[in-house]
């Protein structure tokens, strides 16, 4: 397999080179006549023909098989009639002569590849991509050629280099043509490509420099010691990622538990209810970025992608309305009954669950990421963090923030902070309890409204979806502890980053057993939580 | 005075529910029973919803061509919730009270353990459609999915060869319950027995639902630095959009670490957006992309009758192996009991064995005499930007299923039944 690649690219090479010259002499379009044979073995059944046809229009470097080649990249080769045909936007070319095709074609089927064949197509590709005008195609080449070593790239990729600027394409051609001289014969290249490896941070080098410590696969001493502190420093550099990795999807994990906790320790502190709807007015807010979605679609398809920020007010609205009702039409009128009111909100979950069953359907629907949250960006090679968490962080270190400017800088806030600490002396020192409650209540529903629309962006959504985050919400807000912010922030990032590092060590099922077997223990040690109300209270 | 009028009308209501409950339940002699047993609602929604739309179409034609032995078939259809115990107690109601004459449901495994001790006591038929772990062989069940070796084994082969990416390492990643579980502990013996050493082979579950699979696809691309990896996937259910996406966002490509799914199909794929998923597999014995009339006529039929229902996305429905299962069920079951001249338990159980339809794949299925199974062909198929698969391997002809399996201690003499 190595020494057949050796020979493609070698053949690369100089394909390249006449590519160059192609393009300096002749910007003539017209495409000359291809080796029909290797064009005709592209349709083949058998891979193995399918890939030495590849090679064989790879090697000649004519532009007409490059065109050739993309097209079977991108689906676009078909044969009818025995025939192989090219699909270039609404023409039909035959693939061999680049003559157009007028008459209809009989039964077309297209040419399929499968990802060994796919593979091969990628890499010939790579090599002659290197020098495409477009930016996005030269990263991809790049990319594709840094991921594993190609000693024969090598003179290839020197050339790329020289001529490229890009900051991104840059370490990457770099790091492809270290790869490539590792195994070249002169021990003095073979030693520069090795201290230019110690800057990297892909796992991959990592091994490759390994292999180089052993005295077999390395005769020259010299490059055996510094392959040893560039692996170090790499090794270094991966941990350090990797922990970085970990951390963050911990991070991120504690910010949707923030998220879907906040409003519950909101209503839980001010008024002591146990809400067990908690989980469906996430469900709500989950809804509304569903409705927004079909709304944009709908009517202003155009700005699909923004349909996430719209969403949000929308869903805070809905949840809080959700919210008023429940405390007006139930919750008031159990006041100082916690069983009672836990019975009545787990039996108006299940009314929640049902109505959303009837309105929506029983099954999930598909809420999708705008082209903004899609995808990841690469911190350190082969630890992807997604888009979608990261604007989720992003979202809920904003709702903190905001929620802490109501509770402390508003009348709003200081009012509920008062009946939290003393609801008694609160309502003697003219506090409207009453009202606050409402207020309090629909404030805490709204935060949880605000859940929903980040679940909707990474969790599937339907009737059931409050169901999973009900025990999360409650560890997070008996663990932190009720009265201050800080408790809630403790321990839903303590949580998230705890359930992640156990996640990695035993496994996802395990992890979610000793968190909690974690919190109940440490609610036996600790009753208060993490961070109590400290002071005389007339309810402790 | 007002507690004696209050039991007077609660007396005479209850006495007007007595009279009137025994005239509900004698229906009989128009029309026969069967029941579909398939979650609507839950984590396995997304799967099973089709089964019951495919189901009700079928039973739809048979009535339309004149129904089973002169009688109309009547489908009583349950929702169990992806709730495993309520299926045992839909089970139970289908066969006592509704009297259904057979009952085609389950999807997970787990449903299906939950529903087998009903089934046994009261002497139902249940018919399987889903591909399974084996390791069982009951004689009220009849199994239209694939058995390990008409579904695994080949797969896994077929990453093993070179023409599937020459795989060397093993990432077995599954739902945390007794079909992955069970198919795991068979790869794992069939990888042992093909050469492969136990730290080259890595073992992960996750619960029902679970949707944070941002360490785990990050374990898997540190896993493949060790050599080519494949991915062996059998979570189930609603979990498999969330890993899904991931794979995508983390740019995890199939030419690199290439993902074989069990359970996956059309079905499963239409809520997602499938262009980063280009060249994943599944392996089924069925895809919809067959190019064949009776397939064509498959799926037309089924077009029709979304449309005609107004189900949801109606222009856009897909058929699936799990689908075409359910409908080979039933038309055989129904031959069965026109070839018994009746729908008693035991008499169709003895009429299934040998029974052919030509089904949608292609190929004419066959239930074998001895072991409850299908004939059925293997089917490899890659992923399409537009969600329908590519079949890249297949089988000339259906090949026998073995529900012991041979890589499992102790399963010698169990082959049939």
């Amino acid at each position: 397999m190595r020494r057949s690649l050796s020979v493609a690219l070698k053949a690369l090479l100089r394909s390249a080179c006449s590519l160059v010259a192609l393009a300096c002499c002749s910007a003539s379009p017209a495409l000359a006549a291809l080796d029909a044979g290797a064009v005709s073995q592209l349709a083949s059944e058998d891979s193995e023909e399918k890939i030495a046809a590849i090679r064989r229009l790879a090697e000649t470097g004519d532009p007409a098989a490059v065109r050739v080649l993309q097209a079977l990249e991108a689906d676009a080769l078909q044969v009818a009639g025995g025939k192989v045909v090219l699909l270039d936007g609404g023409r039909v070319l035959d693939a061999a002569t680049g003559q157009e095709i007028a008459t209809p074609l009989e039964d077309p089927e297209g040419i399929t590849v499968n990802n060994r064949v796919r593979r091969v197509l990628a890499g010939a590709l790579a090599g002659l991509r290197l020098v495409d005008p477009d930016r996005r195609v030269r990263l991809a080449a790049a990319e594709e050629l840094a991921a594993g070593p190609r000693p024969d790239a090598a003179p290839l990729l020197a050339r790329a280099l020289q001529e490229e600027s890009d900051r991104q394409i840059r370490p990457l051609l770099a790091l492809a043509l270290a790869q490539a001289n590792l195994t070249s014969p002169d021990p003095a290249v073979r030693l520069s490509a090795v201290k230019a490896l110690g800057a990297s941070s892909h796992p991959a080098v990592e091994r490759l420099l390994a292999r180089l410590l052993d005295e077999g696969a390395e005769p020259d001493a010299a490059v055996r010691s510094e392959a040893r502190s560039s692996l170090r420093s790499v090794q270094l550099r991966v941990t350090a990622g990797d922990i970085l990795a970990r951390v963050f999807s911990g991070l991120s994990l504690g910010s949707i538990l923030l998220l879907v906790a906040l409003g519950l320790a909101i209503t839980y502190g001010v008024m002591g209810v146990i809400n067990m709807a908690h989980g469906e007015l996430l469900m709500i807010g989950a809804y509304a970025s569903y409705g927004m979605q079909v709304l944009f679609a709908r009517w202003f398809p155009r700005a699909l992608d923004w349909y996430v920020l719209a969403a949000i007010p929308v869903a805070f609205a809905a949840a809080a309305l959700a919210g008023a009702l429940i405390e007006r039409a139930v919750i008031r009128h159990l006041y100082g009954r916690p069983l009672e009111t836990l019975l009545a909100t787990w039996g108006l979950s299940l009314l929640l669950i049902q109505s959303a069953r009837v309105v929506f359907g029983a099954q999930n629907v598909g809420v999708g990421n705008p082209s903004w949250m899609s995808g990841g960006v690469e911190i350190v090679a082969g630890a992807v963090l997604p888009w979608n968490r990261i604007v989720i962080v992003g979202f809920s270190l904003a709702v903190l923030a905001l929620v802490w400017f109501l509770l402390n800088r508003t009348r709003l806030g200081m009012f509920v902070r008062a009946v939290t600490q003393n609801r008694a002396m609160a309502g003697c020192v003219g506090v409207p309890t009453g009202r606050l409650d409402t207020l309090a209540f629909a404030l805490g529903a709204g935060m949880a409204g605000l859940g929903g629309v980040a679940l909707s962006q990474i969790a599937n959504v339907g009737p059931d979806m409050g169901q999973a985050y009900i025990v999360d919400s409650f560890m997070v807000v008996v663990l932190g502890g009720v009265g201050q912010l800080a408790g809630a922030v403790g321990a839903a990032l303590g949580l998230g980053v705890v359930t992640k590092f156990l996640e990695g060590w035993a496994g996802a099922v395990i992890a979610k057993i000793l968190v909690l077997v974690f919190v109940i223990a440490f609610i036996q040690k600790r009753p208060q939580g993490l961070f109590a109300l400290k002071g005389r209270l007339a309810d402790d | 005075m007002r507690r004696r009028t209050i039991t007077t009308l609660m007396g005479s209501a209850l006495a007007t529910a007595a009279l009137c409950l025994p005239v509900a339940g004698r229906a009989e002699g128009k029309t026969i029973k069967v029941g579909v047993l398939h979650s609507l609602s839950g984590t396995m929604a997304i799967s099973e919803t089709a089964l019951k739309d495919v189901a009700l179409m079928t039973i739809e034609e048979i009535n339309a061509s004149g129904g089973v032995m002169g009688k109309k078939l009547e489908p009583v259809v349950v929702d169990p919730a992806s709730n495993w115990p309520l299926f045992a107690e839909k089970a139970r109601q289908l066969l006592t009270q509704d009297k259904v004459a057979a009952v085609f449901g389950c999807w997970t495994s787990v449903s299906r353990k939950s529903v087998l001790p009903v089934f046994k006591e009261l002497n139902g038929v249940l018919f399987y459609p889903v591909q399974y772990e084996g390791e069982e062989l009951e004689r009220n069940v009849f199994y239209t999915g694939a058995a390990p070796n008409q579904q695994a084994i080949p797969a896994v082969e077929y990453l093993m060869s070179e023409e599937g990416g020459g795989a060397k390492r093993f990432f077995l990643l599954g739902t945390d319950y007794v079909y992955p579980r069970t198919t795991n502990k068979i790869l794992r013996a069939f990888l042992r027995s093909k050469g492969v050493v136990e730290k080259d082979i890595a073992e992960i579950y996750t619960p029902f639902g679970h949707s944070d699979y941002q360490t785990i696809v990050a374990d898997i691309k540190k896993f493949a630095l060790g050599g080519r990896t494949a991915v062996i996937s059998t979570i189930n259910g609603d979990s498999n959009v969330p890993f899904y996406k991931e794979l995508g966002n983390a740019g995890l490509k199939a030419t690199e670490v290439p993902v074989v799914a069990f359970s996956v199909g059309e079905e499963e794929l239409r809520g997602i957006d499938a262009r980063p998923l280009v060249g994943h597999l599944a392996a089924w014995n069925y895809f919809m992309s067959l190019k064949n009339p009776s397939n064509d006529a498959f799926i037309k039929k089924y077009r029709a009758y979304a449309r005609k229902k107004g189900l949801a996305n109606a222009g856009k429905v897909v058929t699936n192996d799990p689908m075409e299962a359910t409908y080979v069920g039933i038309h055989m079951w129904k031959q069965a009991v026109e070839k018994a001249k009746s729908t008693a338990p035991d008499k169709v159980i003895a009429a299934m064995s040998g029974q052919t339809y030509q089904a949608p794949s292609g190929f004419l299925l066959k239930m074998d005499e001895t072991n409850h199974h299908l004939h059925k062909p293997v089917f490899i198929g890659e992923i399409r930007p537009d969600g329908q698969f590519n079949v890249v391997w297949k089988t000339k002809a259906p090949i026998r299923a073995q529900p012991w399996s041979p890589f499992v201690a102790g399963n010698e003499g169990k082959q049939s039944m």
